[in-house]
């Protein structure tokens, strides 16, 4: 092959990781859709403080900051799944990922971009959550006189840990299914219908009752919050975690990194 | 520069692409032709890795497509122009592939403006384009790295015939200046007028390759019949000489169909002293060809 037929690619950079994540980070709000998501995960935290605010101070109902983030957590671990699930299936269902890796054939960093995309989102709606906590605390201080800012750092930590873990959770089924659908059907079962069937299950199996904690995400993860929780505590939440975290993530990037992008 | 070695894709029992090998030199316009589910859009993508090869391989300057670093510096794509956001502004998508690129903002001002995009119609979100925006877009795209090589799946698809020429100057231009193209079409009008190379491709297999004149010449070989169309004042006696030379003759609208290249017929009428008001090849050996060639994959009959 003469010197004319091969191209000479010694100058050219590979595309460095921070540019990966600052175009998906971009591509996470540029579309209407992307936008009133994360305009809506604000939206709908604020409006539910503002209820609770208005609720506690009109029956004199005493309430700690920690009980506003509360709120905030509640609403946040079932909206940031879907964050999880658009930032991945929207590739899928617009067919951009053809163009996405053309540009960047090294899929492991597109996804991982993503992946740390949605962990950055997180991080800013846990402080933007915080902040509406804080406002509506104060506020009930002005309005009672008094105010509860228990809250601590430990608090803090685990409202952070257990919300970029629901969002990694949206993010792992998203992988496994690339729809955007079927990904948001199947978070919500995990979610919703999951539970009391582990229960139900629990109360009627013995056997099933002593399996559940290992493979019960939901419910390990309450060891986060509560620091005095015991090593078996903890080794569950890894269990289950490996359980419904893990290997969904695995079998879905093992599938996007050989699937034909069409 | 792009060199396909023995490619083939299956699909199940389904045979895409099978067994092809063909090159792409720098400075020339290669045109992909072939019917609907020949095999083109398929070897294409294999070419930049979004479709893994059943076996054999493409390299591009020598390189696997993913071993190129930064990609789109180096070789522009446009396998589909739909396949965007349909919620992005024509220029945002260009903003994002600047930016994976590393590219300053200039650079989509100055592509927008090369493929006639107006500043408002670069705000439109993508849903609102007609297939042309998508196209012009799709190019724009392409051409945002400044690429040594092109790779376009149907790039002539939804353009107006204004379009189409404007398509045809700009990469005859680009090869001219040592890029090398490869283009896809179904059309073989579409092709013919820019590609310098064309690669007849059917049922996943290579049918034919060659310049015009090469597969031309293989047409006539085969019993295609090269032919040509002439109008005389007097037709009657042009007929009458291309007779005598032994050359089969036929009426055909106002003028005549003739079995033998132009130049033979330039050569009787100058004998006999016809005044020729019309005397064009028959472009229907290539299309001949390509019909026939084709013929096992194509989903009409051919009459």
């Amino acid at each position: 092959m003469s010197a004319i037929h091969t191209l000479d690619v010694s100058g050219t950079a590979k595309t460095p990781f921070h540019r990966l994540v600052r175009v998906e980070l971009r591509k996470s709000y540029d579309t209407r859709a992307g936008f009133w998501l994360l305009l809506s995960i604000a939206l709908i935290v604020l409006a539910a403080e503002i209820i609770v605010l208005a609720v506690t101070t009109v029956q004199d109902e005493a309430i700690a900051f920690g009980d506003f983030i509360g709120v905030a957590a509640f609403l946040t671990s079932f909206l940031l799944p879907v964050l999880g699930i658009m930032v991945l299936t929207t590739e899928w269902s617009q067919r951009s990922a053809m163009v996405t890796f053309s540009l960047e054939p090294r899929r492991p960093l597109v996804i991982a971009a993503k992946a740390l995309v949605g962990v950055l989102l997180t991080l800013a709606t846990v402080a933007i959550a915080i902040g509406i906590g804080a406002v509506c605390t104060l506020l009930y201080r002005l309005i009672e006189g008094h105010a509860d800012w228990t809250f601590g750092w430990p608090d803090m930590f685990a409202f952070l840990l257990t919300q970029v873990l629901a969002m990694l959770g949206g993010f792992a089924l998203a992988a496994l299914l690339l729809n955007t659908p079927a990904a948001i059907v199947a978070f919500f079962v995990y979610k919703w219908v999951l539970p009391p069937l582990f229960f139900a299950g629990a109360a009627l199996m013995g056997w099933f009752d002593s399996l559940r904690p290992w493979i019960d995400f939901q419910s390990s993860q309450e060891a986060i919050w509560d620091w005095s929780s015991s090593g078996e505590d903890w080794a569950q939440l890894v269990v289950s975690g490996i359980v419904w975290l893990v290997i969904p993530l695995a079998i879905g990037i093992r599938r996007v990194l050989r699937a034909e992008v069409k | 520069m792009i060199e396909v070695q023995g490619l083939t894709r299956t699909y199940g029992t389904f045979t895409a692409v099978d067994n092809i090998s063909f090159s792409c030199v720098p400075g020339t316009v290669t045109g992909f032709l072939g019917p609907n589910g020949a095999g083109k859009t398929t070897t294409m993508r294999v070419m930049v890795g979004l479709t893994p090869a059943s076996s054999g391989k493409v390299t591009i300057g020598g390189h696997l497509y993913k071993d190129i670093p930064n990609p789109g510096r180096h070789v522009g794509v446009l396998l589909d122009a739909s396949a965007q956001h349909a919620g992005r502004t024509g220029r945002e998508i260009l903003e994002l592939g600047a930016t994976t690129m590393g590219l300053p903002s200039s650079r989509v001002d100055e592509m927008l403006e090369l493929v006639s995009l107006t500043p408002t119609e670069a705000k439109r979100r993508l849903r609102n384009y007609s297939l042309g925006m998508k196209q012009r877009l799709g190019i724009a795209h392409a051409l945002l790295g400044d690429p040594s090589v092109l790779i376009l799946d149907e790039p002539a698809n939804g353009l107006d015939p204004a379009g189409i020429r404007w398509m045809r100057g700009l990469l005859k231009g680009y090869a001219e200046r040592g890029g090398t193209v490869l283009l896809s079409s179904h059309l073989l009008h579409e092709v013919e007028q820019i590609a310098d190379e064309m690669i007849l491709i059917g049922n996943g297999k290579i049918v034919a390759q060659g310049d015009k004149k090469t597969l031309l010449a293989g047409a006539a070989a085969k019993g295609g019949g090269v032919h040509s169309y002439a109008t005389a004042l007097d037709n009657a006696a042009l007929a009458a000489a291309l007779t005598a030379k032994g050359i089969t003759v036929a009426g055909a609208g106002d003028g005549l169909r003739i079995e033998a290249e132009s130049v033979e017929v330039g050569r009787a009428a100058l004998e006999a002293g016809v005044v020729l008001t019309d005397l064009r090849g028959g472009e229907g050996g290539l299309e001949d060809l390509f019909l026939e060639l084709t013929a096992e994959t194509q989903r009409e009959a051919i009459s």
